[in-house]
């Protein structure tokens, strides 16, 4: 320990931060915080608790990619973001994003094979028929509609299921899910039943699955797990729970924002719509500069650890800011500005470390596709409503709109 | 330039594989990274070094011979 180790502020404010100023940039107050008080307290507004924050990229990074952090949601300081009630906890087998290794390392590679680049890649003509019929839709029905219940929503739901191999009727019942586990609004009795709901649906279908496989990721994997026999029954059910909760939300959010970023920017938009190959680049940038996920990445210090001079405690929770690592300056050049042209790599919005987001290639693919579809079908797209008025996801976990007025 | 690479490490990110697949591939069997072609050519080396820093684990990175 050095000499310039400090105690903790006093003051807590709480968490999260508002987004004051224009809501496509995070919270005001971490340019500040990474200026004057980079690693500090905050009080989650969903339990009381007072958890650290750090909010510079060398510091996200540094939490993010220690061996002395836990991601177990079951440790009493983990920095836990919604109501989930105590006894639902205590009985959960905890999904992927809730593990260490040894644990994470062996489901982590089970999943992994069934998502990489190269199958994501496949699934690109699919993507794009699903994203022409629902832009199919959306014109013929004309302008103004709302853009999250038309595109942003049902394109990545159906690719999603199509996925795992469950019907397309499922789509609903699973989107309830997926936005009620990131609500910090919901109430805990509400937050348990519809935990129980979804488990009880999942152990049939992994139990469907078992017995007669189809051609998809799910299966798949339950196939190779009957040779490798490493994973438990209940292990598969919370492998399939944690693939509805990382991936049907999340894409659905950023297909939303960044549709409103790239209208708000229309110089570079009008560079992605002359050349299509920009896109990649261009969703890349997008991923930086909305960080949809910003406080997703939090974990439990199970040493004693310094950060820049502060000491974080065994035991303490901490969320590592991705959206405030993904704006600082020492790291990204003129960081709130959006440009398509800057090499976002290194961009933290999929986390970093053995937790990385193992479906960040299927979103890559997705935002392509449904970006340059939407900007080369609907060339005069645009808002319907000012983006002050937009409704955006302030409560939740995941940031995002609830909906989207579009015309052309 | 040689590609060098960390397969413990490695935790199937595939944003090598994904950005640039003639060099990088990922094994069917645990997702993880398998370098395609160990000495790329110098015309690659900015390409390979900024998927190296994208790495989650920092798995990648490039050495002179």
């Amino acid at each position: 320990m050095t000499a310039e180790v400090t105690t903790a502020p006093i003051t807590a404010p709480a968490f999260p931060l508002s987004r004051s100023r224009c809501p496509l940039n995070p919270p005001q107050e971490y340019e500040r915080l990474r200026e004057e008080q980079s690693v500090s307290k905050v009080t989650l507004r969903v339990s009381g608790k007072q958890v650290w924050i750090v909010t510079r990229h060398d510091q996200v990074r540094q939490v993010l990619g220690s061996p002395d952090m836990s991601s177990n949601w079951k440790l009493p300081g983990y920095p836990l973001q919604v109501p989930l009630p105590p006894d639902v906890l205590e009985t959960l087998e905890l999904p992927l994003v809730a593990m260490d290794p040894p644990d994470h390392t062996v489901r982590r590679r089970a999943l992994i094979p069934e998502l990489t680049a190269k199958r994501m890649q496949a699934l690109r003509p699919r993507i794009q028929e699903v994203t022409n019929q629902h832009i199919d839709a959306m014109l013929a029905k004309g302008g103004p509609v709302d853009l999250i219940q038309e595109l942003a929503v049902p394109v990545p739901s159906l690719v999603f299921c199509e996925l795992i191999g469950v019907g397309g009727e499922n789509v609903d019942f699973f989107r309830r899910y997926a936005e009620q586990m990131v609500n910090r609004d919901i109430t805990p009795e509400e937050f348990g039943a519809a935990q129980y709901e979804m488990e009880m649906h999942l152990q049939g279908l992994v139990t469907a699955k078992t017995e007669n496989p189809g051609d998809d990721v799910l299966s798949r994997v339950i196939a190779k797990n009957n040779e490798t026999g490493e994973l438990q029954h209940n292990d598969l059910v919370a492998l399939a729970r944690m693939l509805l909760f990382g991936g049907f939300d999340t894409t659905a959010n950023i297909i939303g924002l960044g549709t409103v970023a790239l209208l708000e920017n229309p110089a570079q938009l009008a560079e992605v719509k002359a050349d299509p190959s920009l896109m990649p680049k261009a969703v890349e940038e997008l991923f930086r500069y909305l960080s949809i996920s910003d406080s997703a990445t939090a974990r439990v210090a199970t040493k004693d650890i310094e950060i820049d001079g502060v000491l974080i405690r065994a035991g303490e929770g901490i969320i590592a800011l991705n959206g405030s690592a993904n704006r600082d300056d020492r790291f990204f050049a003129d960081p709130d500005a959006l440009d398509i042209h800057r090499e976002a790599k290194g961009h933290l919005a999929f986390g970093h470390g053995n937790h990385q987001c193992p479906g960040a290639n299927l979103v890559r693919v997705e935002l392509d596709v449904v970006f340059t579809t939407l900007f080369s079908r609907i060339p005069t797209l645009r808002l319907a409503a000012p983006v002050e008025e937009l409704e955006f996801k302030h409560d939740q976990l995941i940031y995002g709109l609830y909906s989207l007025p579009v015309t052309w | 330039m040689r590609i060098r690479y960390d397969r413990e490490r490695c935790v199937g990110s595939g944003a090598c594989a994904f950005t640039l697949p003639e060099i990088f591939d990922q094994d069917e069997d645990d997702g993880r990274v398998l370098v395609l072609v160990e000495r790329p050519g110098a015309e690659h080396r900015k390409a390979i070094e900024d998927v190296a820093a994208s790495c989650p684990v920092l798995a990648l990175s490039v050495e002179d011979d």
